[in-house]
């Protein structure tokens, strides 16, 4: 770092700041910057952490702060431009009396956040809107991405709509209660992994590979040691040389171990191959650039169909001969779908095929890792399962799990990409060999090609019914490109074969799967694990069916959808552990039928080339996986009488620290701000698998559950035994009989009596519920353009009680964005020679406001007997019904079936027909 | 980002105090593309902002932009009314993928010597038959038609260290009539196509951008028939000679072409 000691804020310049005086929210600071520095990284180098990088290239604009009061990106700003200025920050926005800036309020008010890391730049960016822009709002912000929230909070708080309930004791529990972290976010004090200066610390690179599939015969360092500031270069040869998968699951075998660290062979363009670490990130990325690597290239296959092919080359040989590229195979049948479709009057087959996408959190990878003064060593990082990290730490380096210590601070967003392991272990490697802090954050670009992405999938459906719409036969093949690497292969496509077939009820179902190696990037964990794909697929087809038959596509579902008291199953006959906790699937497509009937929405554009078309499409989700899951949560009462909670599961926008809160205070008759939380943190909370597949709510909720139960248990128990009478809790409080003993006096008295006012409590997932999502689309196509607009988007949630009925709604518009994306808008390109052509925000389009209509969210009215007070899985499922409910209205529009993702203007164009 | 390869900014009060040019060096106007990759060729930049080039000067004879003229600047500039096709100037600041914080910082000059195919102000000033004013490192200003300033994606004309001083818009080509046509493939995208035929007195000019590697113009003394104007592009633009990007394959940009041509014909020939 660029620190000098003059380096310190000076008292606000009176008169014109000199040449190196940089004024940065009112606090003058003399320094140089380097001179290629541009002013992000300077402002943060001063300490001012709440200018984030989503992108470092200008297209996101969390970065955004005001120079001179005008807006600008940081990151493309030279540094040395703002000498003699003022720059403000978001650390800078509110007046210096310690109240809000009012923008700050209304997205305060809105909780117009969810991750929170777009959230200084997007305030940043409003409140310097002229009353003109803020009539444009789609134009005003197309510089300001947010993967989280789908922009409708983000609007409600330009409209001063506020959605904040008061928090009052024992309602919380569906209440709109806010973060309790909001403050700290609209204010930029919230800490992300980066966010903080460490003395000493040394900078990771890496360097990445150029080819898609190689052996590397020598790596040549000496030019690259000689740079200046250069402290350690690794290669494969210097890594414990041991297998493991990056991919985080609670049980290590779902996974293959088919990574090192660091290897000798590559097998995809962008894989690591060294790591450089240096006293400052310039000086690291100059080693990277001058390392000699010595490739010996490798035949490579991209398709997963050709990588199944005898001869094709092979990605891992030590697999064994027979097995080829075909990581895992999933087969089963139920019935016979050969009778099945011999009875029915109309067949369906149609291939469909979804495609690979990024995650885009907006918050990019990055751990900082060091050894502490208790001899431990600590790793600071943005992931989704800290516990699993630590695990796979210790396998790699064989440390004692006591002298590991892995923890989150604040995560910007994770959507399943951060269900893995690819920063934290090299962070490690080196803090261990040069007794140093060692940070490494990735580049937007290393998000595209060297972490994981959806599995791109190709599915074969095949479904046949009777006249009347009786399903007779579901026949599903799907072929999934699992990349270089298997992590999540066999999960994703087991899941692929799970929800979107078990939603139909028939009689005759068979499925096969396979998950192939090929060189590509990996994929990965993403929001709706394999079920999105073949949601995609049958959805269609379901639909494509229902117009043989000439049925509508709402009474084809109602015709054949699971009910309360079926069998769950898909194609195989093995129990589950799933069941009906409740029902709301009849509901949400009730809703989601006469919203579209009732036609809220935009008119269809004006003009004879504009076609117009409604579609629906229904998902269902087993909430929570099928593999283990476990989580814990542990309480206590403090001395001043308010609550300790930790629990181990992350917040990474997906709101578990409020609800999560909330459970808590509900059951203890507490207002939620009486609760303190602590979370995912080995070393303060309980052990949790991760948070992910759904279980936020359904595992670490339930554990949170049962551990308020006992600490209410425990401190009526005892309140009981002191006083005589029957007590209840209020706030914070007990009353028993005609008295009132404050928590705090009650602390005392019961720990001079030896009692002890803690609990702690594991859930384990078993027994899973079901919940359902619908979603339905009205949308116009241009049919010279190709242009789609989605002119009404109306959805239906079955996800039980609500427990924060804001953050619900706020999960299931990031989810329908993120569909949207998926469907409209997201695509990663790749040349002959399998580099992607694409790796940057301003070529790899995410929904932009402009991308994002509003949508009419319903609730179910659903209380589950099984999730925690009534709750089930909420921010996961919402995704999948998105894309096909887009392409059935597409089909509906054009008559033309559109089968794979995704529907860009350029893909559809040609096929659509003139208008007469 | 940061520029890690840059080991020097010079900030010249005057172009002339920079003699001599070597690789490595680059001009810095708003540095917001320089800035948003890293620059490995490159390890000095020269600062334009300190040359202080009035941004705007409109005179009788027609609008001077300064290359360093802010998209800011010029978004907000009030034309005489009698700029008929000054409209045309928010049109295409509006086609740029950036937002209006880009346009604080980046410049007319910068995106013309960037010379993308998706380049707004290329097509404002191709459209508007501006004249550019090249200063070489030695030697006489030159000038040069906007339209034969880029030569390909990411190409243009200018010498190693050749200056781009400034853009004259003729006010006989701001006073005509106009007709913009722009898509992109996502909400305010980038642009697949940006499309302007103006008219003069009963005749056309149609300048096609974005959807080729670099501007094409077709002048028509008198309003052509549909037909003529499809064969005249196509004879003119092979179908492989369209820009084929992630913004667009060469198809679809040839398609959008032929249509928006046809929809601009038909609006000014309706006048
Ligand atoms: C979010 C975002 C969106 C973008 N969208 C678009 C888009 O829609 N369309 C598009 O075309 N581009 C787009 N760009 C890229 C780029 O064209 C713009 O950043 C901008 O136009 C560059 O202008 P600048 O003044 O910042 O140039 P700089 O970054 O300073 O310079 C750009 C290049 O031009 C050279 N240069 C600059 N001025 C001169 C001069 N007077 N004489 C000679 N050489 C000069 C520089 O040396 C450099 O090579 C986008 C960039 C970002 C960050
Ligand atoms: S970090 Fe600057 S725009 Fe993304
Ligand atoms: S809240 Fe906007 S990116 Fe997460």
């Amino acid at each position: 770092m660029n620190h000098t000691p003059a380096d310190q804020p000076q008292p606000a310049p009176t008169a014109d700041a000199p040449r190196n005086g940089y004024t940065i929210n009112g606090k003058l600071y003399f320094a140089e910057p380097q001179p290629g520095q541009c002013l992000r990284t300077f402002l943060r180098e001063r300490g001012v952490f709440g200018v984030k990088k989503g992108c470092d290239q200008g297209d996101c604009g969390a970065c955004t702060v005001w120079l001179d009061g005008t807006p600008v990106h940081s990151c493309l700003m030279p540094a040395f431009r703002a000498a003699g200025r003022e720059v403000t920050t978001v650390e800078g926005l509110a007046p210096p009396d310690g109240s809000l800036h009012p923008v700050q309020q209304a997205f305060l008010g809105a909780q117009a956040f969810q991750c929170s890391f777009c959230t200084a730049g997007m305030m940043m960016t409003c409140a310097a809107l002229t009353d003109a822009q803020k009539e444009d709002m789609p134009q005003a912000l197309k510089g300001n991405l947010c993967r989280c929230t789908g922009y409708r909070a983000i609007a409600d708080a330009m409209h001063g709509r506020a959605e904040i309930a008061e928090d009052i004791a024992g309602e919380a529990c569906g209440a709109s209660v806010p973060s309790p972290l909001a403050h700290a976010i609209v204010t930029g004090e919230a800490r992300y992994t980066m966010d903080v200066a460490m003395e000493g610390m040394l900078h990771l690179k890496v360097l990445r590979s150029p080819h898609a599939h190689a052996r590397i015969r020598a790596i040549g360092r000496d030019r690259a040691m000689a740079v200046p500031g250069v402290a350690a270069i690794f290669t494969w040869e210097d890594v414990p040389r041991r297998l493991y998968s990056t991919a985080t699951h609670e049980d290590h075998l779902v996974d293959p171990d088919d990574s090192y660290m660091l290897d000798n062979v590559v097998r995809f363009a962008g894989q690591r191959v060294a790591a450089v670490v240096a006293e400052t990130e310039a000086a690291a990325e100059a080693a990277c650039r001058l390392l000699e690597v010595e490739y010996e290239i490798l035949p490579a296959v991209f398709d997963p169909v050709a990588a199944m092919a005898p001869g094709a080359p092979r990605i891992h040989d030590e697999r064994g001969e027979e097995r080829g590229n075909i990581y895992a195979d999933i087969h089963g049948e139920i019935g016979s779908v050969a009778e099945g479709f011999a009875s029915a009057d109309a067949v369906h087959e149609m291939t469909y095929s979804t495609s690979r996408v990024q995650h885009v959190h907006l918050e990019t990878h990055g751990s900082i890792a060091w050894q502490g003064e208790d001899g431990r060593v600590h790793i600071r990082t943005s992931t989704q399962a800290p516990f699993i990290a630590k695990q796979k730490l210790c396998h790699l380096f064989g440390l004692r799990p006591s002298d590991v210590h892995v923890f989150t601070e604040r995560v910007g967003g994770g959507f399943g990409g951060k269900q893995e392991m690819i920063s934290e272990d090299l962070c490690l490697l080196a803090a261990l060999k040069t007794g140093r802090p060692v940070q490494w954050e990735f580049t937007r670009e290393e998000q595209f090609i060297g972490a994981t992405t959806r599995h791109q999938m190709t599915t074969r459906v095949k479904l046949g019914a009777r006249r009347d719409g009786t399903l007779t036969a579901i026949e599903l093949h799907v072929v999934s490109n699992t990349g270089a690497y298997g992590g999540h292969a066999s999960e994703t496509l087991g899941a692929s074969l799970g929800g979107p077939m078990t939603a139909y009820r028939c009689p005759n179902k068979k499925a096969a799967g396979y998950a192939v190696y090929t060189n590509m990037v990996p994929g990965g964990g993403f929001r709706g694990y394999g079920s999105s794909q073949t949601a995609f697929a049958i959805e269609c087809a379901i639909d494509e069916l229902a117009r043989l038959l000439g049925i509508d596509p709402f009474a084809m579902r109602r015709k054949n959808m699971i009910l309360p008291g079926d069998w769950i199953e898909s194609a195989w006959n093995d129990p589950s552990d799933v069941d009906f906790g409740s029902y709301g699937l009849d509901q949400c497509l009730d809703f989601v039928e006469g919203a579209l009937a009732k036609g809220g929405g935009l008119p269809k554009p004006e003009g004879e080339e504009w076609a117009e078309g409604t579609g629906v499409a229904l998902a269902m989700l087993e909430c929570g996986p099928p593999t283990e899951h476990r989580s814990g949560a542990q309480m206590r009462l403090l001395p001043d009488g308010s609550y300790h909670l930790a629990v181990g599961s992350t917040e990474m926008g997906n709101g578990s620290i409020t609800s999560h809160r909330q459970i808590a205070a509900s059951l203890l008759s507490a207002r939620a701000d009486r609760i303190a939380i602590v979370n995912a943190d080995t070393d303060l909370a309980p052990y949790d698998t991760g948070t992910f597949a759904s279980t936020g709510t359904v595992v670490a909720g339930q554990a949170v559950r049962m551990a308020a139960e006992a600490m209410r248990d425990s401190i009526l128990g005892f309140a009981r035994r002191h006083t005589g009478a029957d007590c209840r809790l209020d706030d914070n409080a007990v009353i028993c009989g005609n008295e009132r003993v404050g928590l705090a006096e009650l602390y005392a008295i019961g720990t001079r009596a030896g009692h002890h006012f803690e609990a702690k409590r594991k859930s384990y997932l078993s027994l899973r519920s079901v919940a359902f999502n619908v979603q339905g689309i009205r949308l116009a196509v241009h049919r010279a353009t190709g242009e789609i607009r989605i002119l009404h988007s109306v959805h239906g949630a079955d996800i039980g009680r609500l427990i924060n009925p804001m953050q619900c709604r706020g999960q299931i518009e990031g989810s329908i964005a993120m569909g949207i994306g998926w469907a409209l808008t997201e695509q990663m390109v790749y040349d002959a020679e399998g580099r992607m052509v694409n790796p940057a925000l301003r070529n790899y389009r995410i929904p932009s406001y402009a991308d994002v209509p509003p949508t009419e969210v319903f609730f179910a009215d659903t209380y589950d007997r099984i999730g925690p007070l009534g709750a089930k899985s909420q921010g996961e499922c919402a995704i999948n019904p998105v894309a096909p409910a887009i392409a059935n209205a597409l089909a509906d529009a054009t008559g033309v079936r559109f089968p794979h993702l995704p529907l860009l203007p350029d893909r559809i164009f040609a096929k659509l027909a003139p208008h007469a | 980002m940061n520029l890690n390869t840059i080991t020097e900014v010079k900030r010249p009060q005057s172009a002339d105090q920079i003699t001599q040019w070597r690789p490595g060096y680059a001009w810095l106007a708003g540095g917001t593309w320089l800035f948003s990759e890293p620059q490995f060729g490159t390890d000095t930049l020269i600062d334009l902002q300190g040359l202080r080039w009035p941004a705007l000067t409109p005179s009788a004879s027609g609008l001077e932009i300064a290359a360093t003229c802010h998209i800011a600047e010029l978004f907000a500039f009030s034309a005489p009314p009698e700029w008929r096709a000054a409209p045309l100037i928010r049109d295409c600041c509006n086609a740029f993928l950036a937002s209006f914080k880009i346009w604080n910082a980046s410049t007319v000059g910068g995106n013309i010597c960037m010379s993308l195919p998706a380049g707004p102000m290329i097509s404002l000033t191709a459209a508007l038959e501006g004249v550019y004013t090249l200063w070489p490192r030695d030697g006489a200003p030159r000038e040069v038609a906007a339209v034969d300033f880029v030569t390909g994606d990411n190409a243009n004309i200018l010498a190693p260290g050749e200056l781009l001083r400034s853009i004259l818009l003729p006010a006989s080509a701001l006073s005509k009539r106009f007709a913009f046509r722009h898509a992109s493939m996502t909400k305010l995208g980038r642009s697949a196509a940006l499309i302007v035929g103006t008219q003069g007195e009963g005749d056309l000019l149609l300048t096609i951008t974005a959807a080729t590697p670099r501007p094409i113009q077709f002048y028509f003394p008198e309003m052509p028939p549909a037909t003529a104007l499809r064969r005249a592009i196509d004879a003119r633009i092979p179908a492989d000679g369209y820009f084929n990007d992630v913004h667009g394959s060469a198809a679809y940009k040839r398609h959008l072409t032929l249509y928006f041509a046809e929809q601009i014909r038909a609006e000014l020939a309706a006048a």
